[in-house]
Parts: C-alpha cells; sequence; structure tokens
C-alpha cells in the first residue's frame, strides 16, 4: 500500500488542532502563535491537496488512491478515495480554510484558541464527506460537520445566535436522521454499505424510492432547497463572517456532492421518478428566492438568499442528468464556493469597520473604499453570471442542459439569471455608488493588506476560471460520463 | 496583427485602470488614446486587404469550454463583414478616445473613464470577430457591463446608477432571449460554431418544436428568440427604454456606445445570421415591423424633447429601426451601408452636442439655448453637416443608404415591403424636423441662457475638434466613396459569401416618386423647420395647446416608463415582500421548525405538570395503572 495520502488530508487539520488544544497559555502573543499554526497546518493542507490533484490521473474513471481499512469486523469499513469529481470539493475546502483563517484577524474577540479548533476540525470532517466510500463513514463526517458549525453560531454568533443555531440544528438533524435509517436498511438489504460494491451489485428497484426520499430529505436541508431554506438567512446573519463563509462555500456543497454521488449513482431509477419533483423545487428555489433576496435590507440575508438560488441551478442541473448539466453544477457549486465565499467577506468588511449589516447604513462607500468596490464589483458581477466569470459558465452549461430536457423549465430558469442581476446591481447601487450617507462612513479606512490578499485570490480565481475553464472540466469529465453511462444504463435495465 | 488590434485595447484598458497612479492620469489618456489609434490604423490595413484580396481568416486562439459535444474557442474571425465593424468600432473609438482627453480634461477620474472605453473597445472586438456564438454573447454582455460603468461614471448622481442599472437590466431582458437562441442552436444542431451551423441550416427547414404551448418552426423561432436579443441591445420599441436614460453618461460614452458601435450590435447579429434568417420569413417579417415601428415612434418621441442628447438618443433609436427594417427586407447589405454611414455623423452629432454642453456648462436643454452660431462657429459648422447627412440630404453619406432602404424595402415587392418605404419615407421628413428644430433652437434665434453671460461661451479646444473634423470628412464622403462597394455593383465581389441572399436583390429601379420623395421633401423641411421654430413660433405653440393630450403622451415617451413600473417594478417588490413576510416567516416557519420546538415545548410543559413529586398522586397513578391491566387481562 502507498503512502495514505487522503488520510493525512483528513488527520492533518484534527492534529493541528489538537496541538492548539494542548498548548496552553492565554497571553496576547500566543494567540497570535495559534493562528500561524492553523494558517501553517492548512496551507501544508492545500499543497497536499494540489500534489493529490497534480498525481491524479483523470483519464481513469474508478476511485483512484483507494484506502481500505478494517474498523468494525464484517461490517464498517474505513475506505476513502478520490475520483475527479471530489478532488475538486476537496481542492475547494483546503483553499477556502486558509483563508477563512487569515480572515478570522478582527471579526474574533475572544476564545480565538477554540475558533480555530473548531475550523480545522471542521475541515477533517469536509474533506472526510468528500473523499468517504463507505456509507456509515459518509454519515459520520456529514453529521460531524454539523457540530462544529453548531458551536460557531453558537459561541461566536450574533444577537440571536442561540435561535439561529438551534434552527438550524433541527432542520439538518431532521433529515439526517431519515437518512441514518435509510444507511441501516442498505445494510440489511445489500448487505454492505460500501459505496464501490453497492454501485456494481444495484439496489433492489423497489426500495429505491423510499430509500432515495430519505436521503433526499437530508440532502435538500442542507443544499438549501425551497421549502426548508428558512434556517440559512438565520444561520449567515447571526454567524461570524469565517462561519458564513464556511457554511457558503463548503458546508451547502455536501448536499450537491451527495445528490450525485449517492442519490444519482445508487438510486438511478428513483433519481429518474423523482425528476418532476427536484425541478420544480429547483425552480421555485431560482425564482422565489430572487424575489426574496429583492426585497432585503440585511446584506447577509439578501446574498444568503441569493444563495438558495444558485444552489437551485445547482440541483436542477444535476437532475437532468446531461453532461453540460452535471459538469455545470459542479462548476457552479465551486464557482458559487469561490463567490458566495468573496461576497460574505465583503460584507464582514464592512462589519468590522461600522458594525452594521444593513444597507441603509451605507452608500457612497465608493469615496471612501475605492479598492473595496472594485473587489466587490467582481464579485457582484460573478454572482450575476457575467461572461468572463465561473458563475456565467456554471449557469451557462446547467441552463444547455435543461434545455435539452425542457424548453420550459430552461426559460423559467433563465428568468433568474434576469433577477438575479436585479438584485445584485440594486445592492451594489445602494451600498457603494451615490453620496456618502452616514457620518460614521467617512472615519473609515480602504482594504487592508490582508483583505486584499484574501479577495485578490478569490477575485483572481473566478476570473481565470471564466475565462479558462479546462483544469476544472478535463479534471470531472471521465467521471461524470461514467456517471451518466452507468445511470443511462440503470435506467434501460429496468424499463 | 488581429492579435494587436484586439488586444492593444485591453492592455491600454489595464494600463489605465491599474497602474495611471505610476505614470499620470494625463499621461495614461494619451497613451490608450496611441493603443487604440494603432488598433484603428491596423484595422484600417486590414480593411483594404479584405476589399483589395479577399482576405480572410480564423484565428484560434485558445480553447473556451469543453463539455460533451460542446466544444468552444476564443477565436478571431476576419471576414467582410467583421472588417467592416472593425473599421467603424476601431476608428470611432480612438476618435472618442482623443476628444475625451479635451472633454473630461476638468474630472477627477479621468484615467478610469479611459480604462472603461478602452475595455469596452476590447469587448466589442471580441465581440465582433468571433467565430462562434458563445463568444459573440461573451462580447455582447462583455459592452453591456461597460456601457453599465460608463453611464453610472458619475456615480454619486443616483440617476446615474438608476440608468446604468436599468441599461443593463433591459438588456438582460434581451439577452435572455439571446440566451435562449443558443440554446436552441446548440440543440438543433449541436454546436455553437458559425460556420457548422450555417452549413447545417438548409436541413431543418422543415424541423418543428414545440415551445411553451406552440408548435413553432424550428428555424422561425431560433430567429426571434436571436432578435430579441437584438432588440435590447440596439434599444427597439419595447426594449428601447434604456437608451434615452444611458444619455446620463458622460456624452463621448453616448458617442461611442450609445451611438455608433454597441448599439448596432443587434444589427450586426441578425447580418451575421443572414443565412439562418433567410430561410425564415416569419422571423423577417417581425424584424421589419419592429423596425419600422421603431423608426417612426422614436422620431414621433424626439419631435417635443427639450434635451438635447435626448433627442439625438431618440434619433439614433429611429435610425437602428431603420437599420432592422432594411434586414427585414432581406437587404443586409443595406442595413450595413447604413450602420457605417450613420456611425459617423451619429458620432458626429453627438460628440458635437458634447462641445455645446460644454459651452454651456453641462446645460443640456435646448430652450435654454439659441443664437450663438457666432460664438461656437466649428461646432455650428459640423452640427450642420452632421445634420444634413442625418437627414438625408442629396449627397452626404446619410443620403445614400437611407434612400437605399427606402427603395429596397419598396423593390422587396410584398405589401410589407412597400408599406415599409412609405413609413420610412414619412420618417424621413420627421428626422428631418427635429434635426433642425435642434438645430435651429440650439444656435439661432434669441438668446435665452440667463445663468451665463453670452460673452462666456466659447468654442472648444482643438484636441475636440480635429476628431469631428475627421467625422465630419467621414459624414460626407463615406457615403459616396462606399457606395458602390457596399450597395452597388461591386457588392457581390466584396461580401462574397459572409452575407447569403436566398433571393439575389432586386436590380430594378424603383418608381421616381419614391427615389425623389425623400431628397425633396427633405429640403423642403429645413426652411419650414426655421419658420416654424424661429420665424412664427406662434404656431408649435398654437399646435402645442390645441393637441395638449397628445403632445404629452409624446413628451411622455408614449408613457412606457410609467407602464413598466406599474406593470413589472412594483408587482415584483410586492410579490418579493410577499414572499418573505407571508410565505416564508409566517407559514414556512411557523409551522416548520417554530411550529416543531412551539409543540415540543408545549408537551414537555404537560409532562412536566405530572411529575409533581407528590406520593399520593403516583400512588395513585399506578393504582389506576395497575387496575387497568388487570381489567385487560380479565376481559382477555
Amino acid at each position: 500500500m502507498n503512502f495514505p495520502i487522503i488520510s493525512s488530508l483528513i488527520l492533518l487539520p484534527t492534529i493541528g488542532a489538537l496541538f492548539i488544544l494542548l498548548s496552553r497559555s492565554n497571553s496576547e502573543s500566543k494567540y497570535q502563535s495559534y493562528k500561524y499554526v492553523a494558517l501553517f497546518v492548512s496551507i501544508t493542507n492545500f499543497f497536499i491537496s494540489i500534489y493529490l490533484w497534480f498525481i491524479f490521473d483523470p483519464n481513469i474513471t474508478n476511485f483512484q488512491f483507494v484506502e481500505n481499512r478494517l474498523w468494525l469486523h464484517d461490517f464498517i469499513n474505513y475506505k476513502v478515495g478520490v475520483d475527479g469529481i471530489s478532488i475538486l470539493f476537496i481542492l475547494l475546502t483546503t483553499f477556502i480554510t486558509p483563508l477563512c483563517i487569515i480572515s478570522v484577524n478582527k471579526t474574533i474577540k475572544f476564545k480565538l484558541k477554540e475558533f480555530l479548533i473548531a475550523i480545522l476540525v471542521m475541515e477533517s470532517l469536509m474533506i472526510g464527506v468528500f473523499c468517504s466510500l463507505d456509507l456509515v463513514i459518509f454519515y459520520l463526517f456529514f453529521e460531524g460537520g454539523l457540530i462544529p458549525m453548531f458551536l460557531i453560531i453558537g459561541i461566536w454568533g450574533g444577537p440571536k445566535r442561540v435561535y439561529a443555531a438551534f434552527k438550524f440544528f433541527l432542520f439538518t438533524l431532521l433529515g439526517s436522521v431519515l437518512m441514518l435509517v435509510a444507511i441501516i436498511s442498505i445494510y440489511w438489504i445489500s448487505g454492505t454499505t460500501d459505496v464501490v460494491d453497492l454501485y456494481d451489485l444495484g439496489i433492489d428497484p423497489k426500495y429505491q424510492n423510499l430509500l432515495w426520499l430519505a436521503f433526499f430529505s437530508s440532502f435538500a436541508v442542507k443544499t438549501p432547497m425551497w421549502p426548508f431554506h428558512t434556517w440559512l438567512p438565520d444561520a449567515h446573519v447571526e454567524a461570524p463572517t469565517a462561519g458564513s463563509v464556511l457554511l457558503a462555500a463548503i458546508l451547502l456543497k455536501m448536499a450537491g456532492y451527495g445528490f450525485i454521488r449517492f442519490s444519482i449513482g445508487l438510486f438511478p431509477l428513483a433519481s429518474d421518478n423523482f425528476v418532476p419533483l427536484v425541478y420544480t423545487l429547483s425552480l421555485i428555489a431560482i425564482i422565489y428566492t430572487s424575489f426574496v433576496a429583492l426585497m432585503q435590507e440585511d446584506m447577509k440575508k439578501l446574498i444568503a438568499y441569493s444563495s438558495v438560488a444558485h444552489m437551485g441551478y445547482v440541483t436542477l442541473g444535476i437532475f437532468t442528468m446531461t453532461k453540460q448539466g452535471v459538469e455545470g453544477s459542479i462548476i457552479q457549486m465551486i464557482s458559487h464556493g469561490i463567490v458566495s465565499a468573496a461576497l460574505f467577506l465583503c460584507v464582514g468588511v464592512l462589519y468590522d469597520r461600522v458594525h452594521s449589516r444593513m444597507i441603509n447604513t451605507y452608500g457612497g462607500v465608493v469615496n471612501i473604499m475605492p479598492k473595496y468596490a472594485v473587489m466587490l464589483m467582481v464579485f457582484t458581477l460573478s454572482s450575476i453570471g457575467l461572461p468572463g466569470t465561473s458563475g456565467f459558465i456554471g449557469e451557462f452549461l446547467i441552463l444547455l442542459g435543461a434545455f435539452k430536457k425542457s424548453f420550459l423549465i430552461a426559460t423559467i430558469a433563465s428568468v433568474g439569471v434576469i433577477l438575479g442581476a436585479v438584485y445584485m446591481l440594486w445592492l451594489y447601487k445602494r451600498v457603494v455608488f451615490g453620496k456618502i450617507a452616514n457620518n460614521e462612513l467617512i472615519k473609515i479606512s480602504d482594504l487592508n493588506r490582508s483583505e486584499i490578499f484574501i479577495l485578490l485570490c478569490l477575485a483572481l480565481l473566478t476570473i481565470f476560471f471564466g475565462f479558462y475553464p479546462e483544469p476544472l472540466l478535463k479534471t470531472i469529465d471521465p467521471s461524470i460520463s461514467n456517471l451518466i453511462e452507468t445511470y443511462n444504463y440503470n435506467i434501460n435495465l429496468y424499463k | 496583427m488581429e492579435y494587436a488590434i484586439i488586444f492593444l485595447p485591453l492592455f491600454g484598458s489595464i494600463l489605465a485602470g491599474f497602474f495611471s497612479k505610476y505614470i499620470g492620469q494625463r499621461n495614461s489618456e494619451i497613451v490608450t488614446s496611441f493603443l487604440v489609434l494603432v488598433s484603428a490604423l491596423l484595422a484600417l490595413i486590414i480593411f483594404k486587404d479584405v476589399i483589395i484580396n479577399g482576405y480572410e481568416n480564423n484565428l484560434i486562439i485558445a480553447k473556451w469550454i469543453t463539455s460533451g459535444e460542446l466544444n468552444v474557442n476564443w477565436s478571431i474571425k476576419i471576414d467582410p463583414i467583421s472588417s467592416v465593424m472593425l473599421v467603424v468600432v476601431c476608428v470611432i473609438s480612438a476618435l472618442v478616445h482623443i476628444y475625451s482627453i479635451g472633454y473630461m480634461s476638468h474630472d477627477p477620474h479621468k484615467s478610469r473613464f479611459t480604462s472603461y472605453l478602452s475595455l469596452f473597445t476590447f469587448a466589442m472586438l471580441i465581440l465582433v470577430t468571433s467565430d462562434n456564438f458563445l463568444q459573440l454573447f461573451f462580447g455582447w454582455e462583455g459592452v453591456g457591463l461597460c456601457s453599465y460603468f460608463l453611464i453610472g461614471f458619475w456615480f454619486k448622481r443616483s440617476s446615474a446608477n438608476s440608468a446604468a442599472i436599468k441599461a443593463f437590466v433591459v438588456n438582460r431582458v434581451g439577452d435572455f432571449g439571446f440566451a435562449l437562441g443558443i440554446f436552441l442552436i446548440f440543440y438543433l444542431f449541436g454546436t455553437v460554431n458559425y460556420d457548422e451551423v450555417f452549413s447545417q441550416v438548409p436541413k431543418y427547414l422543415d424541423k418543428e418544436i414545440l415551445f411553451l404551448g406552440i408548435n413553432f418552426v424550428a428555424l422561425d423561432l431560433v430567429c426571434i428568440l436571436l432578435f430579441i436579443g437584438a432588440m435590447g441591445k440596439s434599444a427597439q420599441f419595447l426594449l428601447h427604454t434604456w437608451l434615452p436614460d444611458a444619455m446620463e453618461g458622460p456624452t463621448p460614452v453616448s458617442a461611442l456606445i450609445h451611438a455608433a458601435t454597441m448599439v448596432t450590435a443587434g444589427v450586426f447579429l441578425v447580418v451575421r445570421c443572414s443565412p439562418i434568417f433567410e430561410y425564415s420569413t416569419l422571423a423577417l417579417n417581425i424584424i421589419c415591423i419592429v423596425g419600422m415601428t421603431t423608426a417612426f415612434f422614436a422620431a414621433t418621441v424626439a419631435i417635443v424633447q427639450n434635451d438635447i442628447k435626448k433627442i439625438i438618443a431618440y434619433s439614433t433609436c429611429s435610425q437602428l429601426g431603420y437599420m432592422f427594417f432594411a434586414a427585414g427586407v432581406g437587404a443586409y447589405n443595406v442595413a450595413m451601408f447604413h450602420l457605417f454611414t450613420h456611425a459617423f455623423f451619429k458620432a458626429l452629432l453627438f460628440l458635437g452636442s458634447g462641445s455645446v454642453i460644454h459651452a454651456f456648462q453641462d446645460e443640456q436643454d435646448i430652450r435654454k439655448m439659441g443664437g450663438v452660431w457666432k460664438k461656437l462657429p466649428y461646432t455650428w459648422v459640423l452640427m450642420i453637416i452632421g445634420t444634413l447627412a442625418l437627414t438625408g440630404f442629396p449627397f452626404l453619406s446619410g443620403y445614400y443608404s437611407k434612400d437605399a432602404i427606402i427603395e429596397f424595402a419598396y423593390l422587396n415587392g410584398t405589401s410589407l415591403g412597400i408599406f415599409a418605404s412609405y413609413i420610412g419615407i414619412i420618417t424621413a421628413v420627421l428626422t428631418a424636423i427635429y434635426s433642425w428644430r435642434l438645430i435651429f433652437k440650439t444656435f439661432h434665434g434669441n438668446y435665452l441662457n440667463n445663468k451665463i453671460k453670452i460673452e462666456k461661451i466659447h468654442e472648444s479646444p482643438y484636441v475636440m475638434l480635429i476628431p469631428l473634423f475627421i467625422l465630419a470628412a467621414g459624414s460626407i464622403f463615406a457615403g459616396i466613396i462606399f457606395k458602390d462597394l457596399f450597395i452597388g455593383y461591386n457588392k457581390d465581389i466584396f461580401w462574397s459569401d459572409s452575407i447569403k441572399f436566398l433571393i439575389p436583390l432586386s436590380t430594378e429601379h424603383p418608381p421616381a416618386l419614391i427615389v425623389y420623395a425623400t431628397p425633396i421633401l427633405v429640403t423642403l423641411s429645413i426652411p419650414l423647420s426655421y419658420y416654424l421654430f424661429i420665424k412664427n413660433t406662434k404656431i408649435t405653440s398654437w399646435l402645442v395647446n390645441e393637441n395638449k393630450p397628445l403632445y404629452n403622451f409624446l413628451l411622455n415617451k408614449w408613457y412606457f416608463d410609467e407602464m413598466y413600473d406599474f406593470l413589472f417594478v412594483r408587482p415584483s417588490k410586492k410579490l418579493g415582500t410577499f414572499f418573505w413576510k407571508y410565505v416564508d416567516i409566517s407559514i414556512i416557519d411557523r409551522f416548520g421548525p417554530d411550529g416543531i420546538s412551539y409543540i415540543i415545548k408545549r408537551f414537555s410543559d404537560k409532562v412536566i405538570k405530572l411529575q409533581s413529586g407528590y406520593i399520593y398522586q403516583y400512588a395513585f397513578i399506578i393504582l389506576l395503572g395497575f387496575s387497568a391491566i388487570l381489567t385487560y387481562l380479565i376481559i382477555i
């Protein structure tokens, strides 16, 4: 067996977290060194994942770097591995985490040590989600991710943090319990929880619908799909900036990943049956939340609602089961990971200075913070899917895929593109343009160096992938082809 | 060379945008202007090469998107259509760059302004040199973005920001149709590359598809969707509302983007796709109807407006209508010809009006001008040249292109074509009246400005005037020089197969009435306008008072803004609030998480009451349970 590169990816942040936990001292200087440790660990992890991407062979459709260790005899194995789809999500995670750690400077006023531990543990769990090849292991990572997030919102959040944290927990747990039941039943039906084996064996069609619904309930809450989305705005509003970033950039992607890996992979027939349901909910999410976003007075809420709309495109794209649709969904998720992270960071930048998230506090920010205005413009444009940004590639491919399946659906979904432009540009106008609205604004300073660094990384990335998405598309292409072929094969087999 | 044409403006834009701190604002203006000027010269060389040698080229820069059968490249395609557009874009852009050095000299954000202008030029070049629909769409949205930036350039003005958003959003509505058109093209042909699509078109003539419950001929639908995109960008009837508002931007922007280049992208699209449009009579008829409606509608509105830039904006709208109905009757080359000549005289008019506005210190209301022709001699002459060219005064450039449109519409032979030619003549007269009204009210009559003393009015600097002289030369000679090439004897050789004519254009001569009506009427309207607007203004005010409702209808631009506000803007806001406050909070949350936690709380409150701590209560319950079990056992 080769070097266990994936396990080291999963474990490294946790080891870092343990290291921080065990070192004692509360003096101010130590706080900085905690941060450096966390930063060092997460950046190392980022380089490992880049290396992984580098040695990963995109032309092999099977899982690579698979590690399989006995855990509970004859029952659960610790099995992890990556294919073209999961590797991108791992990269997204390892890329966003260090940026989050850099950004905590001002936002977290107390218990920095614990906060860093929470973020690092979260990174471990997220990476675990994206590469586990055993349902039980997947469930552990998937649910484990709830706990650090719950703490981040509950401890470091805003004034209504407890309500938001419980709402978040209640929603997600409710869905997950059903998924746990489904995983147990899969074990009784098929005798294994190994994903690769399950792909080969297939699951008896008569159980598929129920099992699909159980998985769906969990993923739909996490995505979030309409009408399970109301936890997201609250959670975002209350969470500290770094928490919002992790939530939007990575946590939401677990569901999209889950849909591709499990709903489609394990239950192709049921997926086919429920396509109308997913389409309906996705379209409602796109149109409905766009209208809601239009009327928001709180910047974070507005971006949260726009996240729901963007994830609506993702679910739509996945269930078109066309190559363009699924590939578009993955690009859209990566792009949304970058852009929503950046947008929440941008809101955080203003919040740190003025301590208000309300849109009407602002106006004329460009007069005082020109650099900030440029950055925010890049992300606004990417969010509305302007060609030349990664957002366009995702949306365009999704709509192209959807159009192949149904003209009507693609047409309705395209209306969301217009609405997206309306609410984002209106937000930008009210916050950035105009005369200086508030005396408090005159004193504030433009972006500092670390903020510029973070936002510039994200901005360059979204523009780069807008002009040249080949690296992403090349990585996922064989895996997606394989997925769609298997799916169509299964559908034809039973029909 | 092609690379240089396209990337020099981008380079200039980056330079002015990010490095003006190091090289200075004035220098960055000069450098970017120089770079665009080089582009313009190279574009002229290529244009000459295309004319003389029939040069064509299709360069692939890099891969863009590959997903399944979708394969899109970044590309540069040089053919007659794109070479004409290259010249128009680069030359006008270079002149506007130079003009801006003077016009924006007092603005603190000069380098940002030139950066946007150059970026716009780059996006426009990407648009016209694309070899596939997706790159076209990239440029399409790119120019829309730059237009958004430039309309909202004076960001402290709330009206400018609103106008910018309006422009972007209305364009997005058009782009929505355009995008669907691209999806449908990909669905039908499995590719978005022009050549591959066009070569397959004849195979799909009879294919029908169901769209929104209606059975369409596939090609009709493709064309209509593409045309919706063109309507948005070229400000055609129903999607025109953004263009007059876009005049909030600095005047050079209006000249470059909202007159000469960006707004003609819609015409370019239709001409470029002539191999598809030729097979769709339905779409061509729609284009023709929309084109002539716009031409007529915009001209009627222009007659009563008082803002100098808005008059010219509506005039642009109207001229774009001409181009579309030319394309609608199948005379694509004539549409291109009018696009070409229009670029010169409309840019001239806008930049000239900029010179007037500059002289009046940002006053735009023509009621507060007048009598300054001696003070602004160059501007006055230049504006008159522009007006003569626009109205189609004999032997100036507009005469050749506009008359050709009317003639070809008539020769089309269908009743729609003949009707269009009549509308064309009526609109030409209206055009003449509003254009001369503008000239007379601005330069002649009494001086009516109370704020600025007439002695203070002075002519613009040469850096602004020289570009105007060049444009004036273009306005005078572009028609007569290029007539044969675009629409005359050499047209088949020049356009070769870049424009498709299913039925060759008629070469007959239309009746003399049609040929001579326009120039005569247009010439006669000069003294008529002079009489109406200078000599005897009582008649006009009498007309206004007698027809108050009609006047208000025109003054308020047929009430389109109010209608859209009522139909779209307010309902959207209401819907947003309704979904948020009622559905999200009052239904989903109330019966979802809050409801559940409420029930659980209530339930646990009840359960808590059971645990009272009194032994006798517990004993009583035990007894109750015990007897219940006993009863159960006995009965069974």
